[in-house]
């Protein structure tokens, strides 16, 4: 474990009756890049208002290089924050904004104009210093928002849907460069998106939020191929959740006909959701097929074909296939045992990493 | 569009009759003398008369003298009502006054200030003695000063509250203090109300005649007390509409002066 920049312990947030935060835990380490990602009001900003030190948490610790920072007002913070409402200064053009940081700072002049230069560049908006505020569109203010907070190099950065409101292209170039930069400067970037696909582009640890809750936190294929549960299961991806029966270690029984796969440590006929990601299922013809299906629709998308069945029980599949078939036909869907993952109800994140540690040492 | 035109009907109307048509009368007339000979003679003596200057100098003085006072006690009141709880019902208090007819607010000070008023009462009380307050510099600039405070409250107001805070968090997230917040983010984008403020005290003050007279004793004379003498008093309509119009041009170069310019952003 590398040392912690930035940590969570046991941190709650209320306004008066509306519980926001429940005992959120996490660690952050140095020169990484985190995503916090859930759905709207899951409390994603709340949590970097906490860090940055316009909200106090009701309750817990908040530390920063170790130290205690729950009484630490904002502006003594080595945190910057890209704001989900940009909070550009209105009266102040493009270059004064982002130039405000580091003249707070006492920074010499010519140094703060390089510096001033370089961010505009990096957000693409070379030439733009001289504009006022309202003569700039939405996707240009967001990244004067960037630029203004990166300028001054903190140690944390905070980045609240800082991408939102730019077209696709940009976005990904946008994404491209921020990592880069990331990476460059070594400066811990806190990003906050419910877009599960920059989530999984970008960062290195994924936060799942839901309900004041941390769900679940991983690498982004960890999350995406071993989900600790429905919720998240759901939210990234797409995926077929089903629900079975663990017969014994690494058999797991769906719709009442029992499948090979890859988890154990789970009490012998204990009731668990079975997930399976639709472009691990492969059509075949129904002979083959481990289910046989109906072919409900077929939609085109370019690099698959986005399809749905319905088996015999009238439970529908999500398949991603690079093959074509016809609505109507009858199918056959295989998949490996490596593709299904099984969920338990109610498994806390402790239990599960312990869970899988336990019986990928067997595997060992 | 018939209708919308017909909408605008009652408004041009008073425009025309309560604005428009008295400002033509009061040029028209000061082109007219005691025998209503059309003369140019009332901008000459105005021009040339050591005392019609001295009155114009006096009036901006006290005038700006009314809106320093009015802006140093109404800017740290509105931005303390902004900072609080039920700050709408606070402003309401401040504004309240203004409910109340000048001339009553004015008598009423009378009997405050007076030899035998409560102010010397309780002096005398206290066994300070009483004092000569009423017609003093300084009793005309209280009382002037808390009748305009909350013409100039209201504005700023306004403007501090329209302030988006993530601004302030903004402002703090880079390192800035309160106070260079409120330096470098409150001050300027609170200037509009300030610059209102100044036009609704600054302009009305420099007329003023009835606090001049009834509180000041008339040992102040502005061009407000000259205008009424001539109307009232010595019947030289002419010479009254000259010094109204003087009056009109000092109105508009104030509002040229802290017009709001409308250029957000970039000081270039
Ligand atoms: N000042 C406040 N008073 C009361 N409730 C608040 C306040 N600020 C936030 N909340 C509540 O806290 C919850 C979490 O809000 P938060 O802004 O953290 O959501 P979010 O995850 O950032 O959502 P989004 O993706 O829509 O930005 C919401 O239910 C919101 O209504
Ligand atoms: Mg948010």
């Amino acid at each position: 474990m590398g040392k912690n920049i930035l940590e969570f312990k046991h941190v709650g947030k209320r306004y008066d009756e509306n519980v926001v935060l429940r005992d959120i835990n996490f660690g952050v380490e140095a020169g990484k890049f985190y995503t916090l990602l859930g759905p709207s009001g899951s409390g994603k900003t709340t949590i970097l208002r906490i860090i940055a030190g316009f909200d106090q948490a009701s309750s817990g610790e908040v530390l920063f290089d170790g130290q205690r920072i729950n009484d630490v007002p904002a502006n003594q913070r080595q945190v910057n924050t890209v704001f989900q409402d940009y909070a550009l200064f209105p009266h102040m053009n493009v270059a004064e904004n982002v130039a405000f940081g580091l003249q707070i700072k006492g920074v010499k002049k010519t140094v703060i104009q390089q510096r001033v230069k370089e961010a505009l560049h990096l957000v693409r908006l070379d030439g733009y210093g001289e504009r006022a505020i309202t003569a700039m569109s939405g996707g240009q203010r967001q990244r004067v928002a960037i630029a203004r907070a990166i300028v001054n190099r903190p140690k944390v950065l905070l980045l609240d849907e800082a991408l939102s409101a730019l077209d696709h292209k940009l976005r990904v170039d946008m994404q491209r460069e921020l990592r880069q930069l990331q990476r460059q400067l070594g400066i811990t970037f806190i990003f906050v998106t419910h877009d599960q696909e920059e989530a999984l582009a970008m960062s290195d640890q994924i936060m799942i939020i839901n309900d004041g809750r941390i769900q679940q936190t991983g690498t982004p294929v960890d999350i995406y191929d071993e989900p600790l549960n429905h919720f998240v299961a759901d939210f990234i991806g797409e995926s077929n959740i089903v629900p079975g029966v663990m017969k014994k270690d690494y058999v797991v029984n769906i719709n009442g006909q029992d499948f090979e796969c890859v988890d154990a440590g789970m009490k012998p006929n204990e009731k668990v959701e079975v997930v399976i990601r639709p472009e691990d299922l492969d059509i075949t013809t129904v002979d083959k097929g481990e289910l046989k299906a109906t072919v409900d629709t077929q939609l085109f998308r370019g690099v698959d074909y986005q399809i749905t069945a319905h088996d015999q029980r009238e439970h529908e599949w999500k398949i991603n296939s690079i093959h074509k078939t016809t609505v109507g036909a009858q199918v056959g869907i295989v998949f490996d045992p490596e593709d299904i993952h099984v969920m338990r109800y109610n498994e806390s994140e402790e239990d599960f990493d312990a869970r899988l540690d336990s019986y990928e040492e067997d595997e060992d | 569009m018939r209708q919308k035109a017909l909408f605008i009907v009652p408004y041009a109307l008073w425009i025309v009759l309560f604005v428009i048509a008295p400002l033509a009368l009061i040029f028209y007339q000061s082109f007219f003398d005691l025998n209503s000979h059309f003369t140019l003679a009332n901008y000459q003596d105005y021009l040339t008369s050591a005392t019609y200057l001295k009155m114009t100098l006096n009036s901006v003085w006290y005038a700006a003298l009314i809106t320093v006072v009015t802006l140093v006690i109404s800017y740290p009141t509105a931005y303390v009502l902004t900072q609080l709880e039920n700050r709408q019902f606070w402003l309401l208090i401040v504004i309240l006054p203004t409910w109340i007819n000048l001339l009553l607010k004015t008598y009423a000070f009378i009997g405050l200030f007076s030899r035998t008023g409560s102010v010397n009462q309780f002096l005398q009380f206290m066994g300070l003695g009483s004092h000569q307050l009423l017609f003093t510099d300084a009793s005309f600039m209280f009382v002037a000063a808390y009748i305009e405070i909350p013409f100039m409250v209201l504005p700023i107001f306004n403007a501090l509250i329209e302030i988006n805070p993530s601004l302030l968090n903004a402002s703090k997230d880079l390192g800035a203090t309160s106070w260079q917040t409120f330096r470098r983010i409150v001050l300027p984008l609170s200037m509009p109300g300030v610059k209102a403020g100044i036009q609704a005290v600054f302009i009305p003050s420099l007329s003023l005649f009835m606090i001049t007279r009834l509180i000041g004793g008339n040992r102040v004379i502005t061009l407000g007390t000259a205008i009424e003498e001539h109307f009232l008093t010595t019947q030289n309509w002419g010479m009254g509409s000259t010094i109204g119009v003087v009056l009109i041009l000092a109105m508009f170069i104030v509002m040229f002066i802290t017009g709001d310019s409308r250029e957000k952003g970039g000081r270039h």
